[in-house]
């Protein structure tokens, strides 16, 4: 049932990237259980608006959990307590009355504050960049029922696909590392058998500019499991091992 | 000015054929001397960035967001249509042309339509080949399923995520070529203006949205991939950021809008919960293939859906149109539900709701077949309402989902500027008055894979294009008219947020420019846009500065131009004198509720020409000529 409750938030508040930040309370008062934590935001930032002060930047775009653009670090934990649920479609129903929610961005040398709670997390766009593709321009294709796949490989395929790119796993990671994203990433294709032709060199060009990037490594904490909003499992990091040792020890790929 | 779609000659077969055989092409070596500038990063401006790239063409690419994965068309669900007829039922490049065309109510161009029929089995091998991992029968073939407004299963599907994978099969060949740096990538960019040189685009003037500098970039050619315009009604299932800033800046640079007032209002969508929400979430489409929708045959009726028993149940879509059942178009869908909610059958604490249930389904085929199809939907609905839509029936209501309106076109997907082309949603082409489900995947990506870039080739070749450079003066007059405007917002210092003002507009156009209109209403409205324009002029409240990352300032100047926009709607809505697909003017309805079309005077596309600020446009007519298929009433009894 529809109820209100009152929430103390402290929220980080930093100006831009090299500006020292801090947390900031705000009351949140009468906020509805079946609004959304953005809305609950939002607000809060028309208050802010109404008294002259600055609202609380931060990233959002399709709110119903897909594009990855949401994500903050609420009561230490990314996109909030529930489980396989982005910020966006976390609902007020699982706060109580005066609750004290501490809400934070991202925390990733990687991913830098561009403001507030907003980070910037282009470094996940690089490392598609570097090989999270199938080499194939645009009018090459075969017929589609041509290359059969198996369903389960599909399936897993998909699973892996999900992957939202929010970079909820490096910021649960307490190395800051993004395999689980890599991993999915490099799953995808080396289950299906038309990214087989690049397995070697996409596992190995992906993990050395995860390196270059300056992320963390894996130490099996899986953390980023736990906290993923899409539930991509770590059986995924355990294939980009094996494919990345695979290219190492059996491909001519350097 | 006479508009002239340059439909090829010859029988519609073979017009893109002849189209493709006729057109200059670009010698490779002489690609790498031009440069494109593409906006937005959705199925369009992702699948065009990468296959210019691939060709040898030089791209800028732009979008709004921190990274072009994120444009929203990942967030569309149920599938992608295509005539590959793989499930043997007698489906045809004809009969998705021929659906197509008739659930659109014949207000689309014959040609154009055609050609998106006959790409479609183009781009599922395309993104098969990428990767998208589409789901697939026990045999490892791709299975099909249906969708509204065609008896064959011609949609093809992952999961309810169709486009997010769709989306990031773009994307990776984007990033592909961002890699091999034939693709210069823009992130966090807001196109605020085009600028026109000698009558052809040769740039734009964009806001950096983190540091709030004002950057100028040109190109030999500009195309524009920007989406639709539903957050003009404030709540829509559009993302948050969607917006109608650039197309119609467009506008005001000389390129006609196309059609305004065709909006589509999805039928499933969760209802609306509270005036705090911020946006509307879909459910697919899809859910239509198994679930049945009723309300209470009595108005009376407050039970339990569970307590109602099956003889006091109306399924009035199975009742009403037997041979489509519940997989009637969107349009149709949709003002039946409002009709049931008007008469008071509607359900929920507001009435306006109807039930969508799967009780059937999960007896017939089990839980965990229709888990497997649509268990992140059910996931997300749970999730939102805290019901279970295992166990209890879905409540749904139509909301604002897609715009078939948008900027005009010829069959070069060229405006009315020379060198300014527009893809995907931002162009009005190949939807008519009504989308069917599933065909905006398909528009998006034939545009961008297959259609630009041939036909850019065309216009390159067949144009001069001086030299110009970021100091020529139109750069100079366009950054100045920009900062202008920015600095105009952040000096009001009103008393209501940018916010206030979006609830207002959006829940005036929701009631009078919404599923069904009316002449009185759409006037009424018209003043009170004007009214609302003028108070957000005096009274906006913008905070923060213009060199920041701002993200109310990057708000008003969307919802500034909405308020210009939302008037442009009105007016093309009381220019059109019928009803058609998804507009509804209560005065021309067929005994039966349907849209009641007039081809006589109305077949034509109404494009809008900008004559000055809050001056009323032209309109210049495109007759539509339909010479393969017969004009009819739809029915889909």
């Amino acid at each position: 049932m529809t109820k209100t409750i009152n929430l103390n938030l402290k929220v980080w508040r930093q100006k831009g990237q090299n500006k020292k930040g801090r947390l900031e309370t705000y009351k949140a008062v009468d906020i509805s259980t079946d609004m959304s934590f953005l809305e609950m935001i939002d607000v809060i930032n028309e208050q802010l608006t109404h008294k002259g002060k600055e609202p609380v930047a931060f990233d959002h775009d399709c709110r119903e959990g897909i594009c990855g653009m949401c994500g903050a670090v609420v009561n230490g934990r990314p996109h909030g307590p529930e489980m396989g649920t982005t910020l966006c479609q976390l609902h007020m129903r699982h706060f109580s009355d005066n609750d004290t929610i501490v809400i934070e961005p991202w925390r990733s040398r990687a991913f830098p504050v561009i403001k507030d709670l907003a980070v910037d997390r282009s470094a996940l766009d690089k490392m598609i960049q570097a090989g999270g593709f199938i080499s194939i321009n645009t009018g090459g294709a075969q017929d589609a029922n041509a290359i059969p796949v198996p369903q389960e490989a599909a399936e897993l395929a998909m699973d892996a696909a999900a992957c939202i790119g929010c970079g909820a796993c490096v910021a649960a990671c307490p190395n800051a590392s993004p395999m689980l994203f890599v991993s999915a990433k490099v799953s995808q294709f080396a289950l299906l058998p038309q990214g087989k032709p690049e397995a070697a060199k996409r596992a190995i060009s992906m993990v050395r500019e995860m390196d270059r990037l300056g992320f963390g490594n894996c130490t099996n904490e899986r953390e980023c499991e736990a906290e993923c909003p899409k539930e991509i499992s770590i059986t995924n990091i355990a294939r980009l091992n094996r494919e990345y040792f695979k290219a190492g020890f059996l491909s001519a790929e350097k | 000015m006479q508009l002239d779609a340059k439909i090829p000659g010859g029988p519609l077969a073979e017009k893109w054929d002849r189209h493709r055989f006729e057109l200059k092409l670009v010698n490779p070596a002489n690609k790498r001397k031009f440069e494109i500038i593409v906006v937005g990063t959705g199925l369009a401006g992702g699948s065009a960035s990468a296959s210019l790239a691939e060709l040898g063409y030089n791209v800028k690419t732009f979008c709004i967001q921190d990274s072009p994965r994120r444009a929203h068309s990942i967030a569309a669900q149920g599938g992608i249509n295509a005539a590959k007829n793989y499930t043997n039922e007698g489906d045809s490049i004809w009969r998705l042309f021929y659906d197509t065309i008739k659930g659109g109510d014949f207000r689309a161009r014959e040609a154009n339509v055609y050609r998106l029929a006959q790409v479609s089995n183009n781009i599922i091998d395309q993104c098969v080949a990428q990767g998208v991992p589409f789901a697939r029968d026990y045999g490892g073939l791709l299975a099909n399923r249906s969708f509204g407004g065609a008896q064959v299963q011609r949609t093809f599907y992952a999961r309810g995520q169709t486009g997010q994978q769709l989306l990031l099969g773009a994307y990776s060949a984007l990033m592909r070529q961002v890699g091999t740096g034939k693709v210069k990538m823009f992130p966090r960019r807001e196109m605020l203006d085009i600028v026109v040189i000698n009558g052809k685009a040769r740039g734009i003037v964009a806001r950096n949205l983190i540091t709030g500098e004002i950057e100028t970039h040109t190109g030999d050619a500009v195309v524009l991939c920007t989406g639709g315009y539903g957050n003009v009604y404030f709540l829509s299932t559009n993302a948050m950021a969607s917006n109608a800033t650039a197309a119609f800046r467009a506008y005001k640079k000389g390129a006609y809008f196309a059609n305004p007032c065709f909006t589509q209002i999805h039928p499933t969508c969760i209802p609306v919960h509270g005036d705090y929400q911020s946006k509307l979430t879909l459910m697919s489409e899809s859910l239509r293939n198994d679930g049945r929708v009723w309300v209470p045959k009595n108005p009376e009726d407050k039970r339990r859906p569970h307590q109602v028993p099956e003889s006091e149940r109306d399924y009035y879509l199975e009742n009403k149109y037997p041979s489509f059942g519940n997989l009637v178009p969107r349009d149709v869908a949709s003002r039946n539900a409002k009709e049931q909610c008007d008469m008071g059958k509607g359900v929920g604490e507001t009435g306006l709701a109807v039930y969508l249930d799967f009780e059937d389904a999960i007896k017939r085929d089990g839980k965990a077949a229709i888990e497997k199809k649509y268990g992140n939907l059910f996931q997300m609905y749970e999730k939102i309402t805290a019901e279970n839509p295992y166990e209890t029936p879905m409540m749904i209501y139509p909301a604002i989902h897609y715009t078939m309106g948008g900027l005009w076109v010829d069959y070069n997907l060229m405006s009315t500027i020379d060198g300014l082309f527009v893809l995907g949603e931002a162009n009005f082409s190949d939807h008519g008055a009504n989308r069917l489900g599933a065909s905006a995947l398909m528009q998006g990506l034939a545009d961008g894979y297959f259609v630009l870039p041939y036909t850019i080739g065309g216009y390159l070749t067949g144009t001069t294009l001086e030299e110009v450079t970021t100091g020529h003066s139109a750069f100079k007059e366009s950054v100045t008219s920009v900062n202008d405007s920015i600095e105009k917002l952040l000096s009001i210092n009103g008393n209501k947020t940018v916010d206030d003002f979006h609830k207002q507009l959006g829940h005036i156009m929701w009631d009078y420019c919404g599923m069904a209109r009316n002449d009185e209403g759409l006037k009424k409205a018209k003043g009170m846009v004007q009214q609302l324009r003028e108070e957000f002029r005096e009274n906006v409240l913008v905070p923060g500065s213009k060199k920041d990352f701002n993200q109310s300032l990057e708000r008003a100047g969307r919802v500034a131009d909405f308020l210009e926009f939302g008037e442009l709607m009105l007016t093309d809505a009381i220019s059109r004198q019928e009803s058609c697909g998804g507009h509804f003017n209560e005065a021309y309805q067929t005994e039966e509720n349907e849209a009641l079309r007039d081809d006589e005077n109305f077949c034509h596309v109404s494009a809008w020409e900008f004559t000055g600020k809050d001056k009323e446009p032209v309109l210049n007519k495109e007759e539509l000529k339909f010479e393969n298929v017969e004009l009819t009433q739809r029915s889909y009894k």
